[in-house]
């Protein structure tokens, strides 16, 4: 007996599949599906079953003083960090496509906070903010201004955090906006020269609209990034002082592995993948139609 | 082919009869340990160093000693193994995870697997201010391994500049005050040395405790249901140390943990509260004539214990219990005790210890490495309770409120209080 080729196309198919299908489904849907599940149940302990308690996680979510402290943070953390890292980043990038010496070094120089690991520049950045023997109060100092305990400050500190995260995640994002920026054909700018188009025209009119799918890339990452991106937080502050800098999965950490409490952490975690999962389709359907793509 | 095969088949054959041979007798026992280290230095070399030597003593047992990070690390990689079937026997893990490990019903108290006389008196032979933290509910439960305690650590040089005796640190909280405002150094505006720093990053609840027992209280009860955040002793407690950093003694907000080292071997502080685990360090480091002190008394001395106990967990058969008991009684037998403590700074667990020549002799030549052992009379246990990651996230949420200006301390001590009430309520 032979099957028919359709039936066969589609087992073949299928078969094909498999292996992302399985990595898929045990590493993304499996774990988000149960997260799901477990946010409706208590935490259990081998002496209190977990037993289904409904929507009383979400509850006590709501009245946690600080879940809404933490949210207030991450979204003044990706007020900032989005916009700034991405426009220094565009910066660079132009700065480092035009003609000037070494450019090899400074293209290097830009893209080396990228390529260390988070937790080590954390512990360089910690001595930098340190008061009295810290690098930022020594050259404060100079200029007569009296010493500032940055990160012990909860003025000062989510600023820290901040200024760390962009420093990061320029240089990253200038590697994307350099290859695209090298992509565009040079007749455009002869042409526009020919035109008469000054170089901030040019730029407004042709250079970034041109670069406006790499922008949509550059944006989903950072906005995931600000996110996600919570190692310096473990060598810096610990979320402190009086979680003063602490950001949403840090709190997420802390509830799942010094609370021990995986049904609240779960809970935080719904809140998490809702958020991004709205921003990253926001930023599809909207940004996608106002973007040229050649 | 066939003979590739053949020779194939022949090979697995081999390897599974050699590893029929490789099995160990039949009556011996295999057993899995974790432990975490929590500060710096090779100090995974000295744990697998003596338990190499424990299984020469004792050929019956194999240990398989696996470092697992840091405390959080360790207790989630223990209980992990435990959920998966491949369960460790014994592990060292934080001294203060005991009700967490309780209500996992992780663990055995040890008072159901001693049985001799001998091995009861052995449960009695360490000093009780580090037994506080692994006792609940009148049994034994952890057995002190890596214990320290906080100290004062001060800087001589600086005690001769500002006319102060070298060889007398403040012993109260009026003559710390004082003192620290008479070390404080400043050219034009600025401060160029500060009176003392007490960190309030990462453990800020350990350095209140020492507060709060000098003010004459404890925070928390031996049943781990109940804290006492808004007593009025402790308020007062909170009241001083929020006072030092009003008075410009010592720096305003929090202070961190990890860079206090730093600031004290390069003179930015005169004196400064820290584990006595930095003490080999310290003394690396500094350039100047550095002493080490009790911390100053109020109504009595006083510091909390930290660090880590062993455990044995209740997924265990008899034999497996008697073997990790002969193993927990060697690395904390007073010769092992001795050499453990002057490899890495934290303390001698047990008297008979610190009556051995070898650490006698290292007093002696560094009497600051005695002061932890003579301020363990005044010890109380680390803060540990029910739920206690959130009991002691209310209590440094509150601590570093005050210390940040954000808050007053009844007003911050009482929220603190009303959290832990909350929380520990369904436990009493």
């Amino acid at each position: 007996m032979r099957l028919p080729q359709s039936t066969l196309n589609t087992i073949h198919g299928w078969l094909l599949l498999t292996p992302a299908a399985v990595l898929l489904v045990a590493f993304t849907h499996y774990p988000t599906v149960a997260t799901l599940i477990q946010s409706v149940f208590s935490s259990g302990t081998a002496l209190r079953p977990s037993v289904f308690v409904g929507l009383d996680n979400y509850q006590m979510m709501l009245d946690d003083p600080v879940f809404w402290k933490v949210v207030g943070n991450n979204l003044t953390y990706a007020s900032f960090t989005i916009p700034f890292s991405i426009a220094i980043a565009l910066l660079m990038a132009l700065w480092v496509n035009g003609k000037l010496p070494l450019r090899g070094v400074v293209r290097m120089a830009y893209f080396t906070p990228t390529i260390l690991p988070m937790i080590a520049v954390a512990n360089i950045w910690l001595f930098f903010y340190s008061p009295d023997i810290g690098l930022l109060d020594q050259i404060t100092r100079t200029f007569g201004f009296a010493s500032t305990n940055w990160l012990g400050d909860a003025d000062t500190v989510l600023g820290c955090i901040i200024v760390l995260a962009i420093w990061k995640d320029a240089g990253f994002f200038m590697i994307f906006y350099l290859a695209a920026l090298q992509a565009l054909p040079p007749d455009l700018e002869e042409a526009a020269k020919l035109e008469g188009a000054g170089r901030w025209y040019f730029f407004r009119k042709v250079t970034f609209p041109l670069l406006m799918p790499t922008t949509l890339f550059v944006m989903i990452n950072a906005v995931i990034n600000s996110f996600k991106l919570i190692d310096q937080l473990f060598i810096l502050t610990k979320g402190g002082p009086d979680n003063a800098s602490s950001l949403l999965l840090y709190y997420i950490y802390e509830v799942a592995f010094s609370f021990f409490d995986e049904a609240y952490a779960a809970t935080l975690t719904v809140v998490l993948l809702a958020v991004l999962a709205i921003i990253a389709i926001g930023q599809f359907v909207i940004l996608d139609k106002r973007i040229h793509y050649r | 082919m066939m003979k590739r095969a053949k020779t194939l088949l022949a090979g697995v054959g081999l390897a599974a009869a050699l590893g029929a041979g490789a099995a160990t007798p039949a009556s011996a026992v295999d057993l899995t340990m974790y432990y975490p280290i929590a500060v710096g230095g090779p100090l995974t070399g000295v744990v697998d160093g003596m338990v190499a030597d424990f299984m020469k003593a004792n050929p019956d047992v194999k240990v398989k000693a696996i470092y697992a990070g840091n405390y959080d690390d360790a207790r989630v990689k223990a209980l992990a193994a435990l959920k998966s079937g491949q369960p460790a026997q014994t592990s060292v893990l934080f001294s203060i995870d005991i009700y967490e490990l309780i209500e996992q019903d992780a663990i055995v108290a040890f008072d159901d697997i001693v049985s001799t006389a001998e091995e009861k008196a052995w449960l009695n032979s360490f000093y009780p201010g580090l037994m506080e933290n692994g006792k609940t509910k009148g049994k034994t439960w952890g057995i002190p391994f890596q214990r320290s305690t906080i100290v004062m650590y001060y800087n001589k040089d600086a005690f001769k500049e500002a006319g102060l005796d070298p060889a007398k640190p403040p012993a109260n909280w009026d003559e710390m005050a004082a003192m620290g405002k008479k070390l404080v150094k400043k050219s034009g505006g600025q401060v160029e040395r500060w009176g003392v720093m007490v960190p309030s990053t990462g453990y800020p609840y350990w350095m209140f405790q020492a507060f709060a027992m000098q003010n004459g209280e404890v925070l928390m009860n031996s049943e781990g249901n109940q804290t006492y955040f808004d007593k009025p002793a402790v308020v007062e407690a909170l009241t001083y140390w929020q006072k030092l950093g009003k008075d410009g003694t010592m720096p305003a907000g929090a202070i961190e943990w990890g860079t206090l080292r730093q600031n004290f071997v390069e003179g930015k502080t005169a004196m400064m509260w820290h584990t006595t685990g930095n003490l080999s360090a310290v003394k690396k480091e500094a350039k100047f004539d550095f002493g080490v002190a009790m911390l100053p008394a109020k109504k009595r001395l006083g510091s909390p214990t930290g660090g880590g106990n062993f455990y044995i967990f209740k997924q265990t058969t008899p034999e497996e219990r008697k073997a990790a008991m002969r193993l927990i009684k060697f690395m904390t037998a007073p010769e092992m005790a001795a050499k453990w403590s002057i490899a890495t700074g934290y303390m001698g667990v047990s008297p008979a210890s610190y009556e051995t020549d070898v650490l006698k002799k290292y007093a002696a030549d560094f009497p600051p490495a005695a002061v932890a052992r003579d301020q363990l009379k005044y010890g109380t246990a680390e803060l540990s309770t029910y739920q206690t990651g959130r009991v002691r996230k209310a209590l440094n949420d509150a601590i570093q409120a005050v210390l940040t200006g954000a808050k007053e301390p009844a007003a911050a001590l009482k929220e603190a209080q009303g959290q832990a009430d909350r929380l520990l309520k369904p436990y009493r």
